[in-house]
């Protein structure tokens, strides 16, 4: 869906990005991760054209986004930052509606549309759409910028750190709510981090940059399998590794079909690092499993933590 | 019916000193000749106490129309320079503008209208050129501080999401500036509507024109009744503008707060 | 594949390819331009053969020409501030420009003065020669420009304060040693010396007079605002009601009453024209911005500081001088300098009741259409404000940084 192709961007001398080549894929959630000033925001901005590149070019459905004019593009594509900018002297319904009111949408439509996203994101809209930003929590604050982002129904979905400034409860809750939004609408989304394990929990591809380069692209479990030099291995935490790995992989791929056992159930959609927390903290080797409906499943053995049961 | 008048009465007493002072003022400007007896029998000494060589009515409305006159060429005049060093383009004048907004604040507006007389001439032109130089100066600081102020997230979202540059001045960074626009448009007001009266020195048909001749006829009767319309023009100017001040802050958090608790902003 | 095109900077003259020459800024372009604009087509000076006559423009131009005088060595300073919008930033650079800014005023100045000698400097001439409108504004943007190259240096306040004292110390050695004395200003001064000293003595007191009782009241004002909400409420909006009065309408206002005090209490000196309505009307107008600074000096004391003095055990009065005190003095010391210059302002005013000061000066020169007159009661105006202010700036500053803070410019 995207393309860049040797993409370069420089400030004053500091060279941010440097003949970046990418090609991010249509539906795929990608997050560009790196440490500060590796380029990654600057390179999610290159998207949007909040930044021009010195050379280089970069597609957007085949087309160079030069083609289009910098307001026609933005509007097409969602973007959301840490800082959340939602506008003050406007409603949350105001702004939601705001690229909705610059596509210049019938106003039924526009009011709709902030129910149904206002819901999505898990506020009640009767009850929140009236309400001024200042009147909002970090949190409730960050949901309306996402839905913001979603109002206009774009294709693509940039996120530059959107849930670095929350604390970690609400971060992670955010985090599962737009892994969901992703999977339910297929939308194309690239996100900033610098926070390795939001990169491994939402990512199905990971992009790791430094100094303005990529240094490795993949799949999650590839980069904690496969770590391509020290800088990798240095970033995803080489004595995690393996309890990362495991945090890719449902308890539900290793479940034995099983009468169930005694004990406290674990669910079957949590993640095996949970499983395996549970396994420590228990003291046992096998714990019974129950699906989303509370529904026995089966049981998970230690044993098979460490390879998938044939 | 009852909760109709309620909600009116309750507005016109949240802006109790705008109407009281409304009504003072036009009371005195058509009303004056009425107080003549009163100021006959406070100063006996005079043959005139009651100065009659032109309208109050008159008078306010000339004094009003320099003050207005000025006051939309300044506001024009101030706001753009405000926005010019704001903006990329003008970001290399801003320290120029900041220093002659600094030594500005040493000079008496007084000064400009001095300066002005003896090189444009007396009557009206060179109060108006004095009113406008001089109320420039807190519009365009206001302008400037307002514009400046609005926090730099705001203004990448208000780019990213696809507002072009006239869309964001005029639907973000202006009303989110206004209020601090609006109190420098209020300080040159106010100030002008002070300037003027001085005018009468030059010739300038104002409301100071009873003031300036009572004082060299040692006339007090006179200078009171033109001191007392400056005055309340004066402090209704200050009140509408309070009163505009707080429509453009509907959203801050202070005034959502009072709204739920049923208190007036106004201290 | 395409290349995008850099977004460049708008003030790229020439191409990538000869740095050289770099537009580095613009503002010093645009004074260099006005100067320029304002020399060549605006009279440098003016010539009156009496002060009844209307004068003569003289260029700059002409004056150039005339060999024999060496004003083409003002070309030298002239040039660094021609040539600054594509100079390099760099100290060297803008203590160039400050210097080149200090000559180039002065030789102006001194031309100024010399002008003015030949032509009207015999004993009994009649004729003046003053400012024109083109030296005005050369004064204007040479010292923007050296408040812009003063801006690159970075300096403090105290060190801005000695280079600008420094850059005005040959204007004044030019008017200490009689250069400048055949200026229609310097005679307008010269005769009117006494009125002058009178106006300042009187401008002096009128200011002295408000602003001490006006603190002492402001400070008290604002101590029982910050203690006590009614007082707050209170106090705060009959203030603002008499600092949105025009000052002429205060004064004016206050002759009935204080001359029917005065005839009841004959041997007080109160009256209702002269210093009494002034100094009162003065002294009301500086009770707003005391009470509001010392209300405002005294909130910005942190509470979490407050506290750890009584958690200490320090009695109100100890935290009062030993903690509340030194926190709130350098806003309190700000607001008496805002109060100060204000009067200083309010003051020419008070001349239309009867109170004297530089307005004496000014309401002369409105009506005779003189504006030496004029400028003789303005220029002090503004030099006095300006000292006053930067004088209070200094201490502050100074008092700032005894306390361990960072000084605010």
């Amino acid at each position: 869906m995207i393309e860049i192709s040797e993409v370069s961007k420089s400030f004053n001398g500091w060279q941010a990005v440097s003949e970046l080549s990418l090609t991010i894929k249509e539906g795929e959630l990608t997050v560009l991760i790196g440490s500060s000033g590796a380029g990654k925001s600057t390179m999610l901005k290159l998207l949007n054209r909040l930044l021009e590149p010195d050379s280089g070019s970069i597609r957007l459905h085949g087309q160079n986004i030069l083609e289009y004019s910098p307001q026609q593009l933005r509007r097409r594509i969602g973007y959301a930052i840490q800082s959340v900018g939602l506008f003050p002297h406007w409603t949350v319904e105001q702004n939601i509606g705001a690229v909705p009111v610059l596509l210049k949408w019938p106003k039924a439509r526009i009011v709709e549309r902030v129910s149904e996203l206002l819901e999505l994101l898990q506020l009640a809209p009767e009850k929140f759409r009236h309400r001024y930003p200042h009147q909002l929590s970090g949190g409730q604050q960050q949901r309306v910028g996402v839905a913001r982002a979603l109002a206009a129904d774009p294709d693509l979905l940039l996120m530059d750190e959107p849930f670095g400034a929350l604390d970690p409860v609400t971060r992670a809750s955010l985090q599962q709510e737009l892994a969901n939004i992703q999977a339910l609408s297929g939308k194309t989304i690239v996100l900033v981090t610098h926070d390795i394990e939001e990169a491994l929990a939402l990512g199905q591809r990971i992009v790791l940059m430094d100094q303005g380069r990529i240094v490795q692209q993949g799949a999650p479990r590839d980069f904690l399998l496969a770590p391509a030099n020290d800088l990798v291995r240095e970033f995803v935490g080489q004595s995690d590794a393996g309890i990362r790995l495991l945090g890719l992989d449902k308890i539900a791929d290793r479940v034995r079909r099983q009468p169930a056992i005694p004990g406290e159930p674990i669910r079957s959609s949590d993640t095996l690092r949970q499983a395996l927390s549970v396994f420590i903290t228990r003291r046992v080797q096998s714990l019974p499993v129950v699906d989303e409906r509370g529904q026995p499943a089966g049981v998970l053995h230690f044993a098979d933590l460490l390879e998938p049961p044939r | 019916m009852k909760l109709l008048s309620r909600h009116i009465g309750g507005r016109l007493y949240r802006r109790r000193w705008l109407v009281a002072s409304s009504l003072l003022l036009l009371g005195f400007t058509f009303g004056m000749p009425l107080t003549a007896p009163l100021f006959a029998r406070l100063f006996p000494e005079l043959d005139r106490p009651l100065y009659v060589q032109d309208s109050f009515a008159a008078l306010v409305l000339a004094h009003l129309n320099i003050v207005l006159w000025s006051g939309v060429i300044a506001v024009a005049g101030g706001v753009a320079a405000g926005l010019l060093v704001t903006r990329p383009a003008g970001r290399a004048f801003r320290s120029a503008l900041e220093t002659v907004l600094a030594i500005s604040q040493s000079f008496p507006p007084v000064a400009v209208l001095a300066v002005a007389v003896p090189v444009v001439g007396f009557g009206e032109t060179p109060a108006l050129i004095a009113l406008v130089m001089y109320g420039v100066l807190p519009v365009a600081q206001g302008a400037m501080t307002g514009l400046s102020s609005i926090p730099p997230p705001i203004l990448e979202i208000a780019r990213g999401i696809g507002m072009n540059r006239w869309q964001i001045l005029y639907r973000v960074e202006l009303p989110l500036a206004a209020p601090v626009i609006l109190a420098g448009i209020r300080t040159s007001v106010v100030i002008n509507i002070g300037t003027a009266a001085i005018a009468s020195t030059v010739g300038a048909k104002t409301l100071g024109l009873p003031i300036i001749v009572g004082l060299s006829g040692f006339n007090t009767a006179y200078v009171i009744q033109g001191a007392l319309l400056v005055a309340l023009l004066a402090i209704v100017a200050d009140q509408l503008f309070d009163w505009l001040s707080e429509r453009s802050q509907r959203w801050t958090p202070q005034a959502v707060a009072a709204l739920h608790s049923g208190e007036s902003l106004v201290n | 594949m395409s290349v995008a095109r850099q977004a460049q900077p708008a003030w790229r003259v020439g191409n990538l390819a000869s740095p050289l020459i770099k537009l580095y800024n613009p503002l010093h372009l645009l004074l260099a331009m006005l100067a320029i604009i304002a020399g060549a087509s605006l009279p440098l000076l003016s010539f009156a053969p009496n002060r009844l006559l209307s004068g003569q423009g003289i260029f700059l131009a002409q004056l150039i020409v005339q060999l024999n005088a060496r004003y083409w060595l003002l070309a030298i300073p002239a040039l660094p501030l021609l040539v600054a919008p594509w100079l390099r930033p760099s100290r060297i650079n803008h203590s160039i420009l400050i210097i080149a800014a200090a000559a180039l005023s002065t030789g102006l100045l001194a031309l100024a003065g010399h002008e003015a000698q030949l032509r009207s400097g015999a004993t009994e001439s009649l004729a003046r020669v003053s400012f024109g409108a083109a030296f005005w504004l050369l004064l204007l943007t040479i010292w923007l420009q050296l408040a812009e190259a003063l801006r690159g240096l970075a300096l403090r306040l105290p060190a801005q304060v000695v280079v600008i004292v420094l850059a005005l110390a040959p204007a004044a050695v030019l008017l200490m040693t009689g250069r400048l004395d055949s200026l229609s200003l310097l005679k307008e001064f010269q005769n009117h010396q006494e009125a002058f000293e009178l106006a300042l003595l009187r401008h002096l007191q009128l200011v002295t007079f408000s602003v001490l009782p006006a603190v002492l009241i402001g400070a008290l004002f604002g101590v029982l605002s910050f203690r006590s909400q009614t007082a707050r409420k209170l106090l705060f909006p009959v203030l603002n009601v008499i600092q949105t009065i025009p000052s002429i309408a205060l004064f004016s206002l206050l002759i009935a009453p204080l001359a029917l005090l005065g005839s009841l209490l004959p041997h007080t000196g109160i009256s209702g024209i002269g210093l009494p309505p002034a100094l009162l009307a003065l002294t009301l107008y500086s009770l707003l911005p005391m009470s509001h600074g010392t209300l405002a000096a005294l909130e910005q004391v942190p509470a979490a500081v407050r506290e750890a003095a009584q958690g200490i055990g320090m009695s109100p009065w100890q935290i009062f001088f030993h903690v509340e005190l030194p926190l709130a003095l350098p806003v309190f010391l700000s607001s008496i300098r805002v109060t100060t210059v204000q009067a200083i302002g309010l003051a020419v005013v008070a001349a239309l009741i009867g109170a004297g000061g530089f307005g004496v000066l000014m309401f002369q020169g409105m009506s005779s259409s003189a504006l030496d007159l004029v400028l003789l009661a303005v220029i002090p105006v503004i030099l006095l404000a300006i000292s006053i202010d930067t004088a209070f700036k200094l201490a502050i500053s100074i008092l700032e940084r005894r306390a361990g803070r960072q000084d605010h410019d």
